[in-house]
């Protein structure tokens, strides 16, 4: 077995976990280790009238056994390799599929290296390309530099895949500062805490470093569709199978907007196979963990593990959010699943069709048709449910039973399926919007839901294509920008990607400075 | 007629209250009058009681609480929870309705209202003891706000102020299709119902379980989901209290007398399942190495022989089932050096390379071999308890962890329950049956019954093994103690004869 790989370094994310479950208990450790006390001040409140502690004693001496207080949130410790960040060897494919064949014999292009996080090509991307300031103003809410900046959490991912947590900065330009000194591959975005995360330590109650707000984030991913998905697996993606996250995009977005009454959702692809909702609304930034579960569960309609069965049983009459849900995925179902993804094409798929369907009867004859035709697509398939349920086949067909079990499987074949845990808690972290993928070197551009038709996953510039894009760009023979210097990516592909993201946090930093400003009106009018 | 200051026991420091505090002091001596049976705890008694009222009313609230928490964790329903509690509840905090008008009735709820508030302070240290204090309390809540009578509960509503905006009959029929659909089909005309219009945020619990229509941010409530509301709003003040004081708790341990009790208070806050310490664990002259498990597995409950058969079928386990599965190999014995080749083996389609980055790591974090220093402390964390598989993470879509009883379709459990040998009909029925009633750890406690049904029988015949080692199962790794010892009756190379003692 070779050594085990820099497995130290991740010590620190760790620790966070355990802070957060400790409490008071942990207060006292600080002391004896020898670090610097900074104290807080005891806290004001109190249910009686007992007097604040002099002498410095920390915590208290209700204890539970060690065991028991461990438990708290440990499912956070277990990294989710699982999701967009693996390497797999396979990689290379769709890089090829997305480039013209020719490009690669143009001799003017970059040389696609090895790896899509070296070093100088991920020097080149942060210094002319990322967009810093946009991505300050998204998380800061203001111009001017505040805690919801200045007390967030980044974690980087450094080449060595050493993975930094607590990372902080008062400002966008010693983000950046950072960023290209340490290179990482890709970092992540976590809450706001009440106080600068790289002080936790100082604290003299650990209890004191809480997350306060973080956007609501959804993560959707087509692993999760594999049972589903014929056209590829694991890491691989095309049009077809992408479609899986368009219908989700749909459903999530409306419900999030029409149902909850959210104006700022930015959706970001995740720079393989998948796709991130950031809900940006203050409201939603504040919301607690009981709050974001609650949301959570009112979206998810699937459920079950693989061996649960009948993954969709929903309520009927069914409820307005997924009534509504079935009408925008009617036609999804028809083009992107029965003929795209034909999914009951052999016998041993049809017969998970057969298992959702509720009369034996008509399961029998529907058996007989299709394995004497063997091949038959599953359009003719789905039409054949209704074909011979008419024919009266069955002498106690339950209609209404079996309309509602059609429903179900379209829900179960084209519903979203959510990752629920990143939705679940304020202090999950998530890849930032515009970093690159380290696998694909395809940068996680935001996509546009009133354009969700265009976006095509294969599409999306990588970091290589980026910089060539910088190098063959020609300035405009007439110069309409009258000296206006070009900032380089808007020389590249990124620009509208960019675009979009800036009339984003512009229309997001105009909401919080409208709700500031009427608030301190009326603070004025008190006087 | 009471003599002691609450939670400040001690005379002698009665001079040291600091002057800028002694605004905030309530005036002492000062009895509260309980207009309602019910209570929101958002006021703090201020009255003085006696340290020996103060221990025996919390003791009292805390038998309760750990009753009602015993219910839900045998995934009692609240009819049959209510049930189970009323004689309890008789005996230990009875609440007496406004009408009886007796001089019991302010004592019954003082009482209930002091011991509300010292089991704050005893529960409000870590974030676990809380989330399990308000969730218990609030069981407690809902049963008597039931069992209320309804012009009592009425007037206790109206006194809360919940701020509701009433639907109009405009909007109500405008949107009566979405009202009734949202509401189960009913009612079955809109006007036999009144709708509050709410922020969603109110009644997080309905929206979870897609109980109310939802339109721009607000939800509307109809009228019979009241209890709804009045339960989120108790649940969202306690557990903001409850923040409030775990912050303001230092400054409780200059007052030497309580402290202890109030430790004592939250150390007896426990469930049987709550903790399984892995020394009581031991098995001596077992064999539990990597090369072993496969034989060992055939004693595991079903839930750890399902992650173990879907491990050994894909040689790959979701994460959630690695943990719940490295956490379970811990509990049994096996050590972090067995356990890491443990995985390394099962995990045989990946290179050494592979597995040192990206799973390594965590089987050491399981055993608490890195980490934080309270991880390291700690030895890590503690096995899942039957309680904790069957309520938190609910397997998603490829996942093998959870409780095959809970998480399994009644065909595919019946598959696998064949699989692992069992096959008798009238087992399998009765397993269907506890299913059917969400009776999940009643289902795996038959499956063991019948799996160990000759055994069983000899210890009890013997009396080797009393009632007490023989209750019902609530932890896979007790699962796997009593069928280990079990199986090997006689066996046990250390005293040579059949008299294995347990621990516990
Ligand atoms: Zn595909």
């Amino acid at each position: 077995m070779s050594q085990a790989v820099s497995s130290n370094v991740v010590t620190d994310r760790d620790q966070n976990n355990m802070d957060n479950s400790q409490m008071d208990a942990d207060g006292g450790m600080s002391e004896t280790a020898g670090e610097p006390t900074t104290r807080t001040p005891a806290l004001d409140q109190t249910m009686s009238s007992t007097r604040v502690p002099v002498d410095g004693k920390t915590s208290t001496e209700v204890t539970i056994t060690p065991g028991m207080k461990l438990e708290v949130k440990l499912e956070d410790l277990f990294a989710d390799e699982e999701s967009d960040e693996e390497f797999p060897s396979s990689h290379n494919q769709d890089i090829m599929a997305s480039s013209p064949p020719e490009a690669s014999l143009s001799p003017v292009r970059v040389e696609v290296p090895s790896k899509f996080s070296d070093s100088d090509v991920m020097n080149q991307f942060y210094k002319r390309l990322f967009p810093w300031r946009y991505l300050f103003q998204w998380l800061n809410h203001s111009p001017t530099p505040t805690t919801d900046f200045g007390h967030r959490e980044f974690a980087f991912t450094l080449q060595n895949d050493a993975y930094l947590r607590y990372q902080s900065f008062p400002t966008s330009d010693l983000l950046r500062k950072d960023v290209l000194r340490l290179m990482p591959s890709r970092f992540e975005i976590g809450p706001v805490y009440t106080t600068n995360p790289r002080d936790r330590k100082t604290l003299r109650k650990s209890s004191a470093f809480k997350p306060l707000a973080k956007e609501l984030c959804f993560d959707i991913d087509l692993t999760d569709y594999d049972d589903i998905r014929t056209c590829c697996d694991k890491a691989n993606i095309c049009i077809k199978c992408w479609q899986f996250i368009t219908m989700s995009i749909k459903v999530i977005d409306v419900a999030l907007r029409d149902d909850f009454g959210f104006k700022h959702i930015l959706w970001v692809y995740s720079g393989r196979r998948g796709a991130h909702a950031w809900v940006c609304d203050k409201k939603a930034r504040q919301m607690d963990d009981q709050k974001r579960r609650a949301i959570a569960g009112y979206l998810e309609v699937v459920k079950g593990g693989a061996q649960g069965g009948k993954k969709v049983n929903v309520k009927r009459p069914l409820h307005p959010h997924v009534a509504r849900s079935l009408e925008i995925l009617k036609t999804h179902f028809q083009s992107d699943i029965l003929q795209d993804q034909d999914p009951w094409e052999t016998d041993a798929k049809y017969e998970r069709l057969l298992e959702l369907l509720p009369d034996r009867t008509l399961n029998d004859a529907l058996r007989k048709k299709w394995s004497s035709s063997p091949g038959r697509a599953s359009t003719a398939k789905w039409a054949d449910i209704d074909a011979l349920a008419k024919s009266g086949t069955s002498k106690n067909l339950d209609s209404k039973a079996l309309l509602e079990a059609k429903q179900d499987i379209l829900l179960e074949y084209t519903y979203p399926r959510l990752d629920i845990e990143v939705s679940k808690h304020l202090n999950h972290l998530l890849k930032s919007p515009f970093v690159v993928h380290p696998g694909t070197g395809r940068v996680c551009v935001p996509i546009n839901p009133k354009k969700l038709r265009e976006f095509d996953p294969l599409d999306v510039p990588t970091v290589t294509e980026l910089l060539t894009d910088i190098d063959e760009w020609l300035p405009p023979a007439e110069d309409k920008s009258e000296g206006k210097p070009v900032a380089d990516w808007e020389k590249t592909r990124l620009k509208p990607y960019i675009e979009h993201f800036r009339l984003f946090v512009a229309t997001l930093m105009k909401d919080e400075s409208d709700v500031k400003g009427k608030r301190e009106r009326e603070d004025a009018m008190e006087f | 007629m009471i003599r002691q200051e609450f939670s400040r026991a001690d005379p002698k420091r009665r001079t040291a209250l600091d002057p800028k505090k002694r605004q905030f002091a309530p005036a002492t001596f000062q009895n509260v009058e309980y207009k309602h049976r019910l209570n929101f705890y958002v006021t703090p008694p201020t009255a003085d009681i006696t340290l020996e009222q103060f221990e025996q009313w919390a003791i009292d609230r805390l038998r309760v609480l750990a009753e009602i928490e015993a219910c839900s964790f045998r995934n009692k329903n609240l009819t049959e929870t209510a049930a189970h509690m009323k004689p309890l509840l008789d005996k230990y905090l009875p609440l007496t309705s406004s009408t009886s008008n007796s001089a019991a009735t302010q004592i019954e709820r003082q009482k209930d209202h002091y011991s509300h508030f010292i089991l704050r302070l005893a529960f409000a240290s870590t974030e676990d003891l809380r989330r399990r204090f308000s969730r218990a309390e609030t069981t407690l809540f809902r049963i008597r706000f039931q069992d209320n009578d309804s012009r009592e509960r009425q007037k206790f509503v109206e006194g809360l102020n919940l701020d509701l905006e009433i639907v109009s009959d405009e909007e109500r029929r405008e949107y009566a299709e979405e009202l009734r659909a949202a509401g189960g089909g009913f009612p079955k005309r809109i006007e036999e119902e009144s709708y509050y219009k709410v922020d969603w945020e109110k009644v997080p619990e309905l929206i979870e379980h897609r109980r109310v229509f939802l339109k721009g941010g607000k939800a509307y409530v109809p009228g019979r989901e009241q209890l709804s509301m009045v339960i989120a709003e108790f649940t969202n003040k306690l557990d903001k209290a409850l923040e409030t004081t775990s912050r303001a708790l230092p400054r409780l341990d200059e007052d030497d007398r309580l402290s202890p009790i109030l430790t004592h208070l939250s150390q007896n806050f426990t469930t049987p399942d709550a903790n399984y310490s892995s020394s009581s664990t031991s098995l001596p002259g077992a064999d539990i190495s990597a090369r072993n498990i496969d034989t060992l597995s055939s004693s595991f409950p079903l839930c750890m022989q399902n992650l173990h058969r879907s491990l050994r079928r894909d040689a790959h386990l979701k994460h959630f089932g690695r943990l719940q599965y490295s956490l379970f190999l811990k509990g049994i014995g096996l050590n972090l050096e067995e356990c890491l080749v443990f995985w390394r083996g099962a995990f045989n389609k990946i290179t050494d390379d592979t597995f040192n980055k990206e799973y390594r790591y965590n089987v050491r974090h399981v055993y608490g071999d890195v980490g934080g220093d309270s991880n390291r402390r700690g030895n890590g964390y503690s096995p899942f308890s039957c309680q904790k598989i069957l309520t938190e993470h609910p397997p998603g879509p490829g996942e093998a962890h959870g409780c095959p009883y809970r998480h399994f379709s009644i065909d595919n459990l019946t598959a696998l329950l064949q699989q692992v040998g069992v096959k008798d009909h009238e087992v399998l029925k009765g397993v269907k049956e506890d299913k059917e009633k969400q009776k999940f750890h009643l289902a795996c406690n038959r499956v063991f019954e019948y799996a160990h049904k000759q055994e069983i029988k000899k210890v009890r015949d013997d009396g080797t093994w009393g009632a007490a080692q023989l209750e019902t199962i609530v932890h896979p790794n007790e699962y796997f103690k009593r069928s280990y010892l079990l199986k090997n009756l006689g066996k046990n190379p250390t005293d040579g004869g059949g008299d294995v003692k347990m621990e516990d």
